[in-house]
């Protein structure tokens, strides 16, 4: 993609305000017990403590309905907490918004349009919404974003002729009118195809690289994994677990699968070497590798001297579900 | 305050009025704004043409206000049709227009990514409002334009003899009919004020535009009952027909400025509880 283009201004802006702004460590999200409690008594966000660090890629994963949207709406103005607060980019929400919010971009909740407004229009008139927002760099920036997203040849298209991706995209351009201190992105890849996702997941890095912070959210856990360096995770209204996504996997043991004609000699062999749980399926065994894990090639080794016939032999990634799973104790796909 | 330095752009108070400029191209280029336009402008040309079509029968002395006039003054049409249009056509177009500024952003979605622009929620709402009011001088504008043409063509023009018998030339009666406009436009602005009030209680822009009509056309038939003659001076719509008084040489003040008075106190009352509603109100759609 030809991005790098406009990506200057950017740069400088987000670099400067982290490098000579702020004590390092600063947060560019910070909750402090942060709640809501709906009308109805439902408890939506129960006590938050979430820290998103400074330029990092920030996963916030949860499944529908484990209060995530409405946490960012919280963030950024739009619901009043029941009780706590949060500060984003060090000032407090919802006080400072004027001040705060033009260097914060965000997709909340999918992409709204004018339907009856062309795409370009749509842009425009999010833009003019901004005060801070100078209308003689107006179009030039417009365009800039359409190009940045892959829309300038469907900018003067009427948005109501877009498909689901488009406006996901066109979404993703009045986040980037501006440069950017923030960007907050709920579920940016939604409505996209395998070759959309990847631009967007593309553009994600390229604006981290530049300093952004950026905060997404999502339910995929593999395109948090992808991108994220840090993640935090939510479930009906509590949040779980958050740290850098290495820590987050490095708490879980990984298993070692052999495959081997000798099954059953092989899993004595392992046995002895400390792994644990072991299971064998036909020609395969697997079993968890023990804390300090020992050298696979000793093992492999002791395999091999025990006269085991290792067909295969490899320690299985572990990947973000599988450390999900270990610390929530139950699967991903659970609604609310 | 470093932080901000990169980013602070040296805003000036005049880009606020951006949101304004973008509101107005935004109510404007909607095909249901023009359509809105579009029949208001139809009505003096079916008026007019029922008018010269009846020239020849029996008038029975019935019919809007000054229909009477209309086949010796063209000019006439105006006042006629603004007659016409007052009591439902053109509050009915406020009140889709009003109705819709917060809920239709509201139901669209398109609300929030206004706010966190962030267009402010005070001054989005001024913005809304006063785009409404735009709409109000541009709908009676049409009204009354479409009349004058229709008029023009249809029926002579020439001096105006006035409803207290006096006759002024005709340039002073173009003055009055501009005049006219003017009050019927802020007549209208009480009704866009709730119709912004109400707007600002739902997600959902048709609620908001059927409510709106609807407390138009009960306080249309409350108006018009003679037992509830002790509320009537409070509602928004009780001295609307009061611009008639423009036609009298000299003008008759009272009732122009009770219906002046009442507006204002539509918009002070209906526009504060629009404006604590949507300061404090969650947005989730």
């Amino acid at each position: 993609m030809k991005q790098r283009r406009e990506a200057p201004p950017l740069r400088a802006v987000a670099g400067d305000g982290r490098a000579e702004g702020l004590p390092a460590g600063e947060a560019a999200i910070a909750t402090r017990g942060l709640t809501k409690r709906f009308r109805g008594g439902q408890l939506a966000v129960d006590g938050l403590e979430l820290t998103v660090p400074r330029g990092s890629v920030f996963g916030f994963l949860g499944p529908n309905g484990s209060g995530k949207t409405t946490t960012i709406r919280m963030l950024l103005g739009l619901i009043e907490p029941s009780s706590g607060g949060g500060h984003l980019l060090g000032e407090p929400m919802p006080r400072a918004a004027r001040r705060v919010l033009p260097k914060v971009g965000a997709l909340i909740e999918g992409p709204a349009l004018y339907p009856f407004l062309t795409g370009r229009d749509n842009l425009v008139r999010f833009d003019a919404a901004d005060p801070t927002a100078d209308p003689r760099t107006r179009g030039a920036r417009v365009d800039a974003a359409l190009e940045r997203v892959g829309l300038a040849a469907a900018a003067g298209k009427k948005a109501r002729a877009y498909s689901l991706g488009m406006k996901q995209r066109l979404g993703l351009a009045a986040a980037l009118l501006q440069p950017r201190e923030l960007l907050v992105l709920d579920e940016p890849t939604n409505g996209l195809d395998p070759q959309g996702m990847r631009e967007i997941r593309g553009l994600v890095r390229e604006l981290a690289a530049d300093g952004t912070t950026v905060f997404l959210s999502s339910h995929l856990l593999d395109e948090i994994e992808q991108v994220c360096t840090h993640a935090a995770v939510m479930s009906r209204g509590r949040l779980i677990v958050q740290g850098a996504v290495a820590e987050l996997s490095a708490g879980v043991r990984g298993r070692l699968t052999v495959t081997t004609p000798d099954p059953a000699e092989a899993a004595r062999v392992l046995k002895e070497h400390g792994l644990s749980e072991l299971t064998s399926d036909g020609d395969e065994v697997s079993g968890e590798l023990p804390d300090g894990a020992p050298d696979l090639a000793v093992l492999n080794a002791a395999l091999v001297t025990a006269g085991v016939r290792v067909r295969g032999f490899g320690r299985q990634r572990v990947s973000l579900e599988d450390a999900f799973v270990a610390l929530t104790g139950e699967g991903f796909d659970v609604a609310g | 305050m470093s932080l901000a330095e990169p980013l602070v752009r040296n805003p000036s108070p005049l880009w606020s009025l951006g949101l304004l400029r973008s509101e107005l191209g935004t109510v404007f280029r909607r095909w249901r704004t023009l359509v809105l336009l579009g029949v208001l402008a139809t009505v003096p040309v079916l008026v007019g043409i029922a008018v010269k079509a009846q020239t020849h029968g029996d008038q029975g002395g019935h019919g809007p206000a000054f229909i009477a006039e209309v086949t010796n003054n063209g000019l006439f049409l105006v006042f006629t049709a603004l007659a016409v249009t007052l009591p439902f056509f053109l509050p009915m177009a406020i009140g889709v227009i009003a109705g819709d500024a917060i809920a239709g952003e509201a139901s669209a979605g398109t609300l929030r990514y206004l706010l966190v622009a962030p267009a402010g929620r005070t001054r989005l709402l001024l913005a809304k409002y006063a785009s409404v009011m735009v709409f109000c001088l541009v709908a009676t504008l049409v009204v009354a334009a479409s009349a004058l043409l229709v008029g023009a063509v249809l029926f002579p023009l020439g001096d105006v003899t006035l409803i207290s018998g006096v006759t002024v030339p005709f340039s002073d009666g173009l003055l009055r009919a501009a005049a006219i406009a003017g009050v019927v436009a802020v007549s209208l602005i009480g009704i866009a004020a709730l119709g912004l009030f109400i707007s600002t209680l739902t997600d959902s822009g048709i609620a908001a535009m059927a409510t709106t009509v609807g407390v138009l056309i009960t306080v249309q038939i409350m108006d018009g009952v003679p037992q509830l003659h002790a509320v009537q001076p409070l509602l928004f719509s009780h001295y609307w027909l009061s611009f008639a008084d423009l036609l009298r040489a000299p003008v008759m003040w009272d009732g122009l400025a009770k219906d002046l008075g009442l507006q204002a106190l539509y918009t002070a009352v209906f526009g504060s509880a629009a404006w604590a509603r949507f300061t404090t109100r969650d947005i989730t759609a």
